[in-house]
């Protein structure tokens, strides 16, 4: 069954778009992240206009993260102070990440920004993760539980706050230069941040796994409602039906994935993330490396 | 009196076919359109157009050469950038561009015999039929020296997404007077003012040039939801969020009543 998008202004197929939001809604339940960074290139696959995908994909991941934080609200693992204070980064780090992206667009090399940051961010975040985990699990199988860091330069800063819920004291200037960080990635990119959020709150920041999920799918609404208002308002592609279609696959996934999330313990769960990080990672490194089929490529400079 | 109008009669046939005897040799097209306005609704998977018609002459049906008939069916023409992928630090990567001054978004020529036997260069140039030449490319190649391989990148690209199309040989013109052939538009069609064009030729010479336009929009839910963004960016960015948190509460409501219910 095909359906026509107004704003993309292409036909395409409701089950394909319906199965990619419930594929990304699954891993937003599971791991905490949007999504974004699978989803995003998925929908160039298809034929979406990057800038419509980057714009709507936001959107999708706004419903995705909602369903998601709900359910790790009822199980109480959102520190919301530490939330507050990452959003506040966020939404200045978004501001910034979309005069970049303009910026870019202008010189006509967003496509290649874009990619780039896609296969450092992924490479670096994937790598990382999967080293991380398989000592983890090495340890644990031991029988040495893990150990997280006590001390390092994020407890000498000053502004320093008790953060309840994850059990830290830590400076309020940590958090908000992550959250900035990822607001820009948000803008730029067109994903939640989760991938690059999550291991940064955990190994950066130090707040415990179960809470890190819930916290950073909070963060993620503010940051990409955001950015969504900020397409719809300046570039006009953010595409409702493209939106609702991937959003009833997302938030029915999203449910799935927080529930068998549940039956993995944290270790397997970031091993098993951090390949699949990898492995959008090396696709999107081929397409740089490899000579591509057609060298040229066709946009429209004006709509008429 | 009956002489009278004998001679009155007579008076008026003399007339008439000196009339007829000036306008012998011009053909006009009568030109008719399954439908004059193509609607974008939120299934529409393409559309074919059936366009048909007739030549109107006063004379005889000329000798001298086989009638032909060359049906174009063009979308709104725009700039348009084409760009070339160069390898740059070992990263493929858009290395230049081409601004082509105009090109259509969709073109199809259907023809009622193979092209070049149909229509001279001289007079593919003047009336601007063929693909190539539906392309305004002339600042373009003042701007840029290789501004033709961009030009039939261009033409490759779109023909590999079957929004250029040549369909020769697909026109059928019975007796040299009737005809009709039928143009697929492509489901991922942008609205505007699509122009159908029929030229009618004998030895590679146009004798009659005739243009219909064709309103392609978007209808009910598409209408309404693409004015909406272009003219309240914020209400409309407001609805795509309150959809998505309604969507994302609903789910996990559900689902709640789903396992507990």
């Amino acid at each position: 069954m095909n359906i026509y998008l107004p704003i993309a202004e292409i036909s395409v197929n409701a089950f394909t778009l319906l199965g990619l939001g419930g594929l990304v809604g699954i891993l937003s339940g599971m791991f905490g992240v949007g999504g974004g960074f699978l989803l995003t290139p998925l929908l160039f696959f298809i034929g979406i206009p990057p800038a419509v995908a980057v714009a709507t994909g936001a959107n999708q991941i706004v419903a995705s993260s909602v369903s998601g934080v709900l359910a790790h609200l009822r199980r109480r693992t959102v520190d919301f102070k530490m939330g507050i204070v990452l959003q506040i980064g966020g939404l200045i780090g978004a501001a910034f990440g979309v005069a970049v992206f303009n910026y870019l667009k202008s010189l006509g090399q967003v496509d290649l920004f874009v990619t780039l940051c896609y296969v450092v961010f992924l490479g670096i975040v994937g790598g990382l993760m999967f080293i991380e985990s398989v000592n983890a699990l090495r340890k644990s199988k031991r029988g040495a539980p893990p150990k997280r860091k006590q001390r390092n330069w994020v407890h000498k800063m000053p502004f320093k706050t008790r953060f309840r819920t994850s059990q830290l004291y830590i400076s309020v200037l940590p958090p908000i230069l992550v959250g900035f960080l990822v607001g820009i990635l948000t803008a730029v990119m067109g994903v939640g941040g989760g991938f690059i959020m999550v291991p940064a709150m955990i190994y950066v920041l130090g707040i415990p796994t179960k809470v890190v999920i819930g916290t950073s799918l909070f963060q993620i609404i503010t940051v990409t409602s955001a950015t969504t208002m900020l397409h719809a308002i300046t570039n006009q592609t953010v595409d409702i039906v493209l939106a609702v279609l991937l959003l009833i696959g997302g938030v029915v996934g999203a449910q799935f994935g927080t529930r068998l999330g549940t039956y993995l313990k944290a270790e397997q769960l970031r091993i098993l993330l951090a390949v699949i990080v990898l492995a959008v990672c090396g696709k999107l490194a081929l397409d740089l490396l490899l000579e591509p089929s057609e060298l040229f490529s066709v946009s429209i400079l004006k709509r008429g | 009196m009956r002489l009278f109008l004998t001679i009155l009669a007579f008076g008026f046939l003399a007339l008439s076919g000196m009339a007829t005897a000036q306008t012998t040799d011009k053909e006009e097209v009568v030109l008719g359109l399954s439908q004059n306005r193509v609607e974008i609704t939120t299934d529409f998977d393409g559309s074919e157009i059936l366009i048909f018609g007739a030549v109107k002459r006063e004379g005889p049906i000329p000798t001298s050469a086989p009638l032909h008939v060359l049906v174009t069916l063009s979308g709104p023409s725009l700039p348009t950038v084409v760009r070339r992928k160069g390898k740059l630090f070992g990263i493929w990567t858009n290395v230049d561009s081409v601004t082509v001054d105009k090109a259509p978004i969709f073109y199809a020529v259907a023809t009622s015999a193979p092209f070049e036997e149909m229509l001279s260069q001289s007079n593919d140039r003047r009336y601007r039929v063929s693909i190539e030449r539906a392309i305004l490319s002339i600042g373009a190649k003042v701007a840029h020296a290789e501004a033709e391989d961009y030009v039939a990148a261009l033409v490759r690209i779109r023909e590999n997404q079957e929004k250029y199309i040549l369909l020769e040989d697909t026109v059928q013109v019975d007796q040299q007077t009737l005809f009709r052939t039928r143009i697929q538009m492509p489901p991922d069609l942008t609205e505007g003012e699509y122009q159908a064009r029929i030229l009618l030729t004998r030895d590679g010479q146009v004798i009659a040039d005739h243009s219909s336009s064709i309103d392609v929009r978007k209808v009910g839910l598409e209408r309404f939801l693409f004015t909406l963004s272009r003219e309240q960016p914020v209400i409309y960015g407001l609805l795509a969020l309150a959809i998505a948190m309604v969507a994302g509460w609903g789910a996990s409501a559900i689902f709640r009543l789903l396992r507990y219910g």
